[in-house]
């Protein structure tokens, strides 16, 4: 479905309450910037997305960055929805970080949960608008503005969350599917032995590698998410936004 | 003999349904009530976070025009009457949540007319310490919004549940009563809100 170029996003549709729906999640474990508004070259969204996934994978922290052509209501507000709805950051932590960019309306916002209003304060988030990112955005370099604002953003996180719960999850899942592979095998040599033909054979050669290559991918998917920009493994993980964050116009 | 068990086990089942029926209503109400309670505590928390901020606010302001006094006074004063109106979040009536949105409009009003006073003075303005008390104000006023419109939402799930036929014939027994709104402001048309 998804090129390893992975330019092409799917289009968003908008739902009831006005807001993009959630992607799927093989959407969000390969993309962490959603540039709709094409403010950034291929290049440059997947060095975005390198520099996300490989922060996400040592915190857990969500940073999603989305550029719309225009915003006809409050983008603070809207832009607090979308992240809530989206469930950017972990459930329990509330670290996720929504940036949405209003190209026409020249506009841009930082969101943030719940768990990182404590250390990215409003007026934290003024300050790498007004510092990090307008200045830029004025001369058309909006990668230069995206990417000094996600690395002001690394900063002043620093050291506050760690990544817990991904690897628990990945290497809980590896065994699953190895002890799965066991049982499978151990089932198998019983029909063998059992004295099942060469029809059974069949079957189970056929079986097997289906079963094993839908596991591989999945980890696969996650592993080399890096390389090529990449999202979250886990998915978005749910977490809340309650308003906080800061906009700025350049 | 065989027509009297019939009956006992008709009985039975028809009271076994509306046990399960009653225990179901029973059960999604409470949590919708909880799921609107909560979303009342972070409304009151948004609130009170803006009233904490007044303090830092009125002492820098005072540091460059004190003889704004009464414009001042009027913001700490209108911040009194708001942290004093308290709303018991298990009886949320709808004349109790009109004075409380009184009270914290007074106090809106109240600071956005300290703000245009502080255009006057463009030391003030120009003062960081200043613009990082008008982000948090900003940034506190986006979540009281964020924050009302989610209980909004939480008390509809909750007074649709309580209000539709059968669950209404239920809910006086059982003394769920209908949560008050806050009133909706002007002018939230349904326009597409994004273009990409």
């Amino acid at each position: 479905m998804f090129n390893v170029s992975g330019q092409d996003l799917p289009p968003l549709k908008i739902e009831e309450d006005g807001l993009p729906a959630k992607p799927p999640l093989s959407v969000q474990q390969s993309h962490s910037v959603y540039d709709y508004a094409k403010l950034l070259s291929p290049e440059e969204r997947r060095m975005l997305e390198t520099k996300i996934s490989k922060y996400y994978d040592s915190t857990s922290t969500q940073i999603v960055i989305a550029t719309v052509k225009r915003v006809n209501d409050d983008i603070s507000l809207y832009a607090t929805e979308w992240a809530h709805k989206w469930g950017i950051g972990q459930k329990d932590k509330g670290n996720g970080i929504f940036i949405l960019i209003s190209k026409d309306d020249r506009k841009i916002t930082i969101r943030t949960g719940y768990g990182v209003e404590h250390l990215l304060t409003d007026a934290l988030t003024r300050r790498i608008i007004e510092t990090e990112i307008i200045s830029y955005f004025k001369n058309g370099q909006y990668y230069k503005g995206l990417s000094r604002a996600v690395d002001a953003i690394i900063k002043v996180m620093a050291g506050e969350y760690k990544n817990d719960l991904s690897k628990d999850y990945g290497s809980g899942e590896y065994i699953f599917w190895i002890i799965l592979a066991i049982i499978l095998f151990i089932f198998i040599l019983n029909i063998f032995s059992k004295g099942g033909g060469s029809g059974n054979g069949g079957s189970w050669r056929s079986s097997g590698p289906i079963i094993y290559s839908g596991s591989g991918s999945s980890s696969w998917g996650s592993s080399s998410g890096g390389s090529w920009g990449g999202g979250f493994s886990g998915g978005f993980g749910g977490g809340g936004f309650g308003g906080g964050g800061a906009t700025g116009s350049w | 003999m065989k027509k009297s068990y019939g009956i006992i086990i008709g009985i039975i089942v028809i009271t076994f349904l509306i046990y399960r029926f009653a225990a179901g209503f029973y059960n999604t109400a409470i949590v919708y009530q909880e799921d609107a309670k909560t979303a009342w505590s972070k409304v009151e928390s948004a609130y009170q976070r803006r009233a904490d901020l007044i303090p830092n606010l009125v002492n820098t302001v005072k540091g460059y025009a004190a003889h704004e006094k009464e414009t001042l006074e009027a913001v700490v004063k209108a911040r009194a009457s708001a942290t004093q109106t308290k709303i018991d979040p298990s009886n949320i009536t709808p004349e109790q949540l009109a004075k409380f949105q009184q009270a914290q409009q007074g106090l809106s009003g109240a600071l956005s007319r300290l703000l245009v006073t502080v255009e006057k003075y463009p030391d003030l303005k120009a003062d960081k310490h200043f613009l990082e008390l008008q982000s948090q104000l900003e940034g506190t006023e986006n979540r009281i919004k964020v924050e009302r419109d989610r209980y909004n939402d939480a008390v509809n799930k909750y007074n649709i549940h309580i209000k539709r036929f059968p669950g209404n014939l239920l809910a006086g027994m059982f003394g769920f009563k209908e949560m008050a709104r806050f009133q909706s402001e002007k002018g939230a048309e349904k326009a597409p809100k994004v273009q990409f």
